[in-house]
């Protein structure tokens, strides 16, 4: 149905009108701009569109803008703080926890959930979180280090 | 083309009608400085250095080269060669990658050729580019040059305290005209960048979700493109009815020769609309499947070619007590990059401009020239950074589609494929059997070796161990010139293509000559290599992992393997656990060492290495492309599982400071070895010996079963 929907993003109200049927990650991508959510398989096997909606990471092509009606949404074009990097980028960036990048935004902002809940989280915590999220070019073992240390950055703190 | 969001000049920003962001694309100033003797007409690298770098007036220097950024790093390591030779920053340098305006060509980014061959082709323009401005800045300065200094861009006279040149002043913003016959490059002794592991180029960007792939360039009223695709390779179109797609709201409906398309301004909208077009297709008749294949290959592969030979076969199977006879077989495997392929095609007065995830930009331009009938200089290719490649984006249909789909509708037109589409149009790494026969002298030493590959290709093929008797043949592979059908749909080359198969098979194959001769794997191997690279890896390999020698198999689960690929010599161990019960393998611990020549980065040949050592447990464990008649059956990463965190090993890497040699290639050779050590190290925990790839648990439960 066609109708016109309001949510924040990124700590700003955002109204769009659309077909509330559509996929969050398109709705981003093609008419909000926001390309830093990717597109990587469509049905939720991936998590290159990884986004925070409320405290959970979503998979963005699966969720229907409907459904963040009324709520927070973030993408990593939110994370930073006053122009400065969110600690979990800031890991990334230093641990060089990315080759390609394409997977990198839907991995911090799993990691970002993760740190939501648990944070200081276990090497089996990390894993077991990441683990739906996809890396083609094995940068893996830098990803759970940049997360370990973001979580001690962090010192237990909210994100 | 990359480079920061500074420095834009004001065609570089378009402001996106209606929705107030910007989006950037670099047009000028860069074209001001294009030399005709920039892009050659023979494809070549150009003698010119200016065609590599440019000084700016505020002492930035701008790199250009068309090889492409993938993830591997090279933004940053072929930025390390020009800032070393130059003596300037490596922070002072700024990157223009593959764009086929302005970089000079480059016949694509595979092959670990990045720093080995162009490398020193970069080197040496830096080298003489530097020697120019001693010389520019010695007439300035009126002092010899043997008495100049360099560092940071900036020229001294050690003897003249406070006379000095920056290259800045020196070159004031112009294009350097003087050039010199020859310039020597620094010795290796003298690197002070190479050696280094600087922050990565592209970090900031990556981490911030700034940096720009082919399908996020967004312009005013461009249209996203979906194409109809058929069931199965060798499909044929027999009815079809658009009509239902073209009463969607925003849709239309392409048809051009053998396209039908579906362009909409939403991309999601365009797939909804091309799933209401009605098409019948004439399937192929009975094909090869996934089980089937390897009787296929060896049915319709040509007779095997001999490509190396020494000694005499029959002559060395005299001299064995024991020979060992076995046949190796894989699968077809995807590269599955996380990226699709995807671009954005633009028209501008006559001129068109593809942004494409390709890691061939410079033949890419050909072929838009060649399929919109249009000159090259109307064609402009740029590949921003790429969500992986490995091989895979070297074939780049979807930039022709998108060509020529722009010049259909007039507008800027966006093709980014699907994950099913990424799985039918894959350049598979091919399916391939490797036959060997050998024997074991009394003595316990190899006497005679007679390999035949079929379907892989030679690379590597030819073993490197002492073996007096020896021949190498191979018959197929994945460059192409197969008979048709021989592989039933596209093949190419997947990272370090042929070696992955040839080592699965060699090195699985020394080790059951090994445990037949009653001697460790490892003192078996170096009890037949005089190569003392390889010596050296195998031996630092096996200090770091603890290798304690055992006859196999040893109920431990350790493996060890060696390769080569691209000169670069690795060697690897492991530790796996293997549930017996399940055929269920976990990879506990990889050690692998490496000698790669000298090391630009050691923080980026980790990186490649760690992203081998993972990327290679799918290859030995999991992927294979199922198919059937024609039809990919793989669709998506519910049935196609590449490697996750859970199945992360521990990983030690060694890496072998060589200065003897030139920088090599790493970015390949670590995964050549990862099927034959887990299958080596699988052996040893279970005692059944894998000679299929991947080793899913079934063919581990069945080779438990058969007591193989």
């Amino acid at each position: 149905m066609q109708r016109t929907i309001s949510f924040t993003l990124n700590g700003k109200p955002a109204r769009v009108r659309v077909d509330d049927e559509r996929m969050l990650l398109w709705v981003l991508r093609s008419d909000l701009g926001l390309t830093g959510t990717k597109f990587g398989c469509g049905e939720a096997l991936c998590g290159a569109c990884t986004v925070i909606v409320g405290k959970e990471a979503v998979r963005s092509c699966v969720t229907p803008v409907k459904d963040v009606a009324g709520k927070q949404v973030l993408t990593i074009e939110g994370l930073n703080r006053n122009g400065r990097l969110h600690p979990i980028q800031e890991a990334f960036l230093k641990h060089h926890a990315f080759q390609c990048g394409y997977c990198t935004s839907g991995m911090i902002l799993n990691a970002y959930a993760l740190l939501l809940k648990t944070p200081r989280p276990a090497y089996a915590d990390v894993i077991r979180h990441m683990d739906d999220n996809l890396c083609r070019c094995g940068s893996h073992l830098r990803i759970v280090e940049a997360i370990q240390e973001a979580a001690g950055a962090m010192k237990g703190g909210a994100c | 083309m990359l480079r920061g969001p500074d420095d834009l000049s004001r065609r570089e920003v378009l402001a996106l009608a209606g929705s107030g962001l910007f989006i950037f694309f670099p047009v000028e100033p860069l074209e001001a400085f294009q030399e005709p003797e920039r892009l050659p007409a023979r494809q070549a690298y150009p003698t010119d250095f200016n065609a590599y770098l440019r000084i700016g007036a505020d002492g930035r220097v701008t790199c250009f080269v068309g090889k492409v950024e993938l993830g591997q790093g090279s933004m940053t390591t072929l930025g390390q060669l020009l800032a070393e030779e130059l003596d300037v920053a490596l922070d002072s340098v700024d990157m223009v990658m593959s764009d086929t305006d302005v970089c000079p060509w480059d016949m694509g980014t595979f092959g670990s050729l990045s720093v080995r061959q162009f490398g020193p082709v970069l080197k040496g323009a830096g080298a003489e580019a530097r020697a120019v401005l001693l010389e520019m800045a010695a007439e300035n300065l009126q002092a010899p040059a043997e008495r100049l200094q360099v560092k940071a861009g900036v020229v001294t006279d050690p003897s003249a305290p406070g006379k000095r040149a920056s290259y800045a002043q020196l070159v004031q913003g112009k294009r350097i005209e003087r050039r010199l016959a020859k310039a020597p490059m620094k010795p290796v002794t003298a690197y002070t960048v190479v050696g280094q592991s600087p922050r990565r180029k592209d970090a900031l960007e990556k981490v911030t979700g700034r940096a720009k792939y082919a399908g996020d360039m967004l312009f005013p009223g461009m249209l996203h493109a979906r194409v109809l695709r058929p069931p199965a390779h060798g499909a044929s179109l027999k009815d079809l009815d658009t009509t239902p797609a073209e009463k969607a709201p925003g849709a239309r409906v392409i048809k051009d020769g053998d396209m039908v398309a579906v362009v909409h301004e939403r991309r999601d909208l365009a797939d909804k609309a091309l799933g209401l077009i009605k098409a019948q297709f004439e399937r192929p008749g009975s094909g090869p499947n996934d089980k089937t294949i390897f009787d296929h290959l060896l049915k319709t592969a040509p007779q095997p070619r001999v490509v190396d030979e020494s000694g005499s076969v029959p002559e060395g199977a005299k001299l064995c007590r024991t020979l060992v006879e076995r046949t190796y077989l894989n699968s077809y495997v995807a590269h599955a990059t996380t990226e699709t392929h995807a671009a954005t095609a633009m028209i501008e007065g006559g001129k068109v401009t593809v942004w494409a995830s390709t890691q061939t930009p410079f033949p890419v331009k050909q072929q838009v020239a060649q399929t919109l009938g249009l000159s090259p200089q109307n064609v402009r290719v740029v590949a921003p950074y790429v969500g992986g490649g490995f091989g895979g984006k070297s074939a780049s249909r979807q930039a022709i589609e998108a060509a020529r789909l722009a010049k259909l509708t007039g507008k800027p037109v966006q093709v980014v494929f699907d994950r099913a589409e990424e799985f039918f149009y894959d350049t598979f790494r091919p399916a391939a059997v490797v036959q060997i026969l050998s024997g074991l002298t009394g003595a316990g030493k190899i006497g005679v070796w007679d390999y035949k590959v079929y379907g892989a290709g030679d690379r590597e093929a030819k073993q490197f161990y002492d073996i007096p008797h020896q021949r190498t043949a191979s018959s197929g592979g994945w460059q192409g010139g197969n008979p048709p059908g021989m592989h039933p749909f596209g093949v190419g080359p997947w990272r370090a293509p042929s070696v992955n198969t040839n080592t699965f098979a060699r090195e699985s194959h020394i080790d059951i000559l090994a445990a037949a001769a009653g001697i460790d794997p490892v003192e078996f191997r170096l009890n037949h290599l005089s190569d003392q690279r390889m010596r050296r890896v195998l031996e630092a390999a096996a200090k770091q992992f603890g290798w304690k020698p055992a006859r196999r198999p040893s109920g431990r689960g350790m493996g060890a393997a060696c390769g080569i690929y691209a000169n670069t010599c690795v060697a690897t161990m492991a530790e796996v656990a293997v549930d017996k019960k399940t055929g269920q393998v976990q990879v506990k611990r990889v050690v692998s060492a490496q000698d790669e020549g000298v090391i630009v980065s050691p923080d980026g040949s980790r990186q490649q290495i760690e992203g081998c050592i993972t990327m290679g447990l799918g290859y030995a464990l999991t992927e294979e492309v199922r198919f059937q008649d024609g039809e990919v059956l793989d669709k998506n990463f519910d049935t196609y599982r590449i490697p996750r965190f859970s199945w992360l090993p521990k990983i030690e890497i060694v890496l072998i400071e060589n200065k003897e040699l030139p920088a090599l290639g790493c970015g390949e050779p670590p995964i050549v070895t990862m099927g034959a050590v887990l299958a080596n190290a699988i052996y040893d925990a279970a005692g059944a010996r894998l000679l299929q790839l991947p080793m899913t648990p079934a063919r581990i439960q069945e080779a438990l079963k058969q007591g193989l």
